[in-house]
C-alpha cells in the first residue's frame, strides 16, 4: 500500500469534504449545545460586541422549551403522527412488497406506479391532498364538498368537514396520517423489496417441498429473514417520524393547523421553526437539542428490540 | 441408483395425486388477490397525481361543482400559459436547474474523493474518521439549522445561490455508498496500477470511476431529486 510519506496526500482527497462537514456540521453541533446552554442570548447583541460579558450558563432555555406555549401540543402530535404511521406504513409497504415479489407479468410496471410518491415534492402533493379533502361553503350553503367527501357520500355516508375552519382534531390527524403513510411507502417498498429479491430462493422450496401454509411461509421464513430490512426501515422511519414538518406545511400551510386554530398541528421541528424567527437562538438551540435527546433515546430502544428479534 | 430414482418417481407420483381439487384452486384464486391488491393499492397510491393533472386542465367553475367530473369537460391548458406568465415560472425552473446542477456535480466530486481516501488509501485514523461520518448521519438535521442561518449570515451568502449549494455538499450518505462499492473492486488493480507506475488520482478517474458507474448514477439521481 502508500507509504507512509503520503500520508497528506490521502489528506487532500479528504480535504474538501472535512472542510465543508467542520463548518456546516462539527461547528453546529457544538455551537447549538453553546447557545442552549446560554441565558439571555440575543444575537443582536452577540454581533454588536455588547454585554457579551453578561451572558451567562444555564438551564434557563430547557426551562423555556418545556414552558413553550405549544410546546406538550407539538410533542403530543409528533408522538401520535410517528406512533401510527410508522407501523401502519411498514406493514403495508412489506404487504406490497410480498405481493410484488411474487408476481411475474406486470410486476415492473407496478414496481414503477409504487415509486411515484418518492419523485414527488411533499408540499406540492400536500396542497393536492388538500384539495382532495377540502370543503367550500359553510352548513346548507356547501358549493364542494371534495372528492374524498364525495366518494363517503357516495357510499352513503356523512360529509366531514376535514381541514377547513372549524374542524376537529381527529379528522385533520386522518389527513395527515394517510398523507403521511403515502409519502413513506415508496421508500419502504424499495428497501423491503430489494431484501425480498436477495433471499435464498432454497428456503422457500425447502417450505414447498414441506407444503408449509403460505401464512407460515411469511411469518417463519420471510419475516425473518427480511428482519435487518425492516428493522432499518422502522429505525429511520422514527427518525423520520420525530422530524415531521413538511407534510403538515403541505397540506395545512405554515399556520400549522386549519384556519383559526393556529399551531395546532404543530411538531416539534415546526416549534424550532417558529421561534427562529424571533431570534431567540437559545430557545430553538435548547429545542433542538430536546428533539435530539427523543430521538437518541427512541433510536437505542429500537436497537434493543431488533437485537433481540433480528437474525442477521 | 435407477432403481433409487425410480422409488422417488413413484413416490413423486403419488405425491401429485395428493394434491385435492381445492387446492388445484387456490393457488390462481391466491393470484387473482395479489393482483387484485396490488392494483387497489396502485389506484390510491396514483389517485393524488391523477387528481391533480385533471384539476390543472379545469376550468374554475368545473373544479368546484358540486358533484367532481372525473374527466374535465373542456381541456383547459391556459392554467399552464397562465401560470408561466404570472408566476414567473421560467425563473423558478431555472433557479431549480441551475442548483441542482451545480450541486450534483460538485457534490459528486467530493464524494468520489473522499470514498475513494476512505476505500483505498492508508492513513493514521481512518478508521476513527469513518465511525465519526457515520455518526453524523444520526443527528437531526434540524440540529443545524440554527448555526447554519447564522454562517451564512457571516459569509455574507443570504439571497444568493451559494447559499443553496455549499452547505449541503457533503452527504455522508453518499459516501458511504461509494466507499462500500470502491471495496468491492478488487485490491489487484490498484496493486497493478502501482507496479505501472500510474498515480492515485489517474487510477481514480481510468479505473474506479467507470467500475462504479451504476453507483454514481444513482448518486446523480438521488441528488438531482433531492436539489
Amino acid at each position: 500500500m502508500v507509504d507512509s510519506k503520503h500520508q497528506w496526500k490521502a489528506w487532500l482527497y479528504l480535504a474538501p469534504a472535512i472542510v465543508l462537514l467542520l463548518v456546516f456540521t462539527v461547528w453546529p453541533i457544538l455551537n447549538t449545545v453553546r447557545l442552549a446552554f446560554l441565558n439571555n442570548y440575543n444575537s443582536l447583541a452577540a454581533v454588536n460586541q455588547e454585554e457579551v460579558v453578561t451572558f451567562t450558563f444555564g438551564i434557563e432555555n430547557f426551562r423555556k422549551v418545556f414552558n413553550y406555549d405549544g410546546f406538550i401540543i407539538a410533542l403530543r402530535n409528533t408522538a401520535v403522527l410517528t406512533i401510527v404511521t410508522v407501523p401502519v406504513s411498514t406493514l403495508l409497504a412489506l404487504l406490497i412488497a410480498v405481493a410484488l415479489n411474487s408476481i411475474k407479468p406486470l410486476q415492473k410496471f407496478f414496481q414503477t406506479i409504487f415509486f411515484l410518491p418518492y419523485v414527488t415534492n411533499s408540499i406540492a402533493i400536500g396542497m393536492v391532498f388538500a384539495a382532495m379533502f377540502n370543503r367550500v361553503g359553510v352548513g346548507k350553503l356547501i358549493t364542494s364538498h371534495g372528492i374524498v367527501n364525495n366518494i363517503i357520500m357516495f357510499f352513503g355516508g356523512e360529509s366531514i368537514n376535514w381541514i377547513n375552519a372549524g374542524s376537529d382534531l381527529v379528522p385533520n390527524m386522518i389527513v395527515l396520517i394517510i398523507y403521511i403513510i403515502w409519502n413513506a411507502l415508496p421508500f419502504k417498498i424499495l428497501v423491503l423489496l430489494g431484501g425480498l429479491q436477495s433471499v435464498n430462493k432454497q428456503y422457500y422450496e425447502a417450505a414447498k417441498v414441506d407444503s408449509t401454509p403460505r401464512w407460515r411461509v411469511f411469518t417463519k421464513i420471510t419475516v425473518p429473514l427480511l428482519s435487518p430490512m425492516i428493522a432499518y426501515v422502522v429505525i429511520t422511519g422514527f427518525i423520520g417520524g420525530f422530524k415531521e414538518y413538511s407534510s403538515i406545511v403541505g397540506i395545512f400551510g405554515d399556520q400549522m393547523g386549519p384556519p383559526g386554530a393556529k399551531g395546532s398541528l404543530n411538531t416539534i421541528v415546526g416549534m424550532i421553526y417558529d421561534v427562529l424567527p424571533k431570534q431567540d437562538y437559545g430557545l430553538a438551540s435548547a429545542a433542538a437539542l430536546v428533539l435530539f435527546a427523543i430521538i437518541f433515546v427512541v433510536t437505542m430502544i429500537n436497537m434493543q428490540v431488533s437485537k433481540k428479534r433480528v437474525h442477521y | 441408483m435407477s432403481e433409487n430414482n425410480n422409488k422417488i418417481k413413484v413416490m413423486h407420483d403419488r405425491n401429485m395425486q395428493h394434491i385435492t381439487l381445492a387446492q388445484r384452486l387456490l393457488k390462481p384464486l391466491m393470484t387473482a388477490g395479489t393482483y387484485l391488491f396490488l392494483s387497489v393499492m396502485a389506484l390510491i397510491v396514483l389517485f393524488p397525481f391523477y387528481w391533480m393533472i385533471i384539476s390543472s386542465l379545469k376550468t374554475l367553475t368545473e373544479y368546484q361543482l358540486n358533484i367532481p367530473t372525473f374527466w374535465p369537460k373542456e381541456i383547459m391548458l391556459s392554467n399552464y400559459t397562465e401560470a408561466f406568465s404570472t408566476g414567473n415560472l421560467g425563473r423558478l425552473f431555472f433557479n431549480t436547474a441551475y442548483v441542482g446542477i451545480v450541486s450534483t456535480i460538485l457534490s459528486l466530486v467530493i464524494t468520489i474523493l473522499t470514498a475513494f481516501a476512505l476505500a483505498r488509501l492508508e492513513f493514521k485514523g481512518k478508521n476513527a474518521l469513518f465511525a465519526a461520518l457515520l455518526a453524523t448521519m444520526m443527528i437531526p438535521g434540524e440540529l443545524f439549522t440554527i448555526t447554519n442561518y447564522q454562517t451564512v449570515n457571516t459569509f455574507n451568502w443570504m439571497n444568493t445561490y451559494t447559499v443553496l449549494i455549499v452547505p449541503f455538499l457533503v452527504s455522508v450518505f453518499y459516501i458511504y455508498l461509494l466507499r462500500q462499492n470502491f471495496l468491492q473492486i478488487p485490491n489487484e488493480l490498484y496493486l497493478a496500477a502501482k507496479v505501472d507506475g500510474t498515480s492515485d488520482f489517474k487510477y481514480l478517474w481510468k479505473v474506479m470511476v467507470p467500475l462504479a458507474l451504476p453507483t454514481l448514477i444513482s448518486i446523480t439521481i438521488l441528488k438531482m431529486m433531492g436539489a
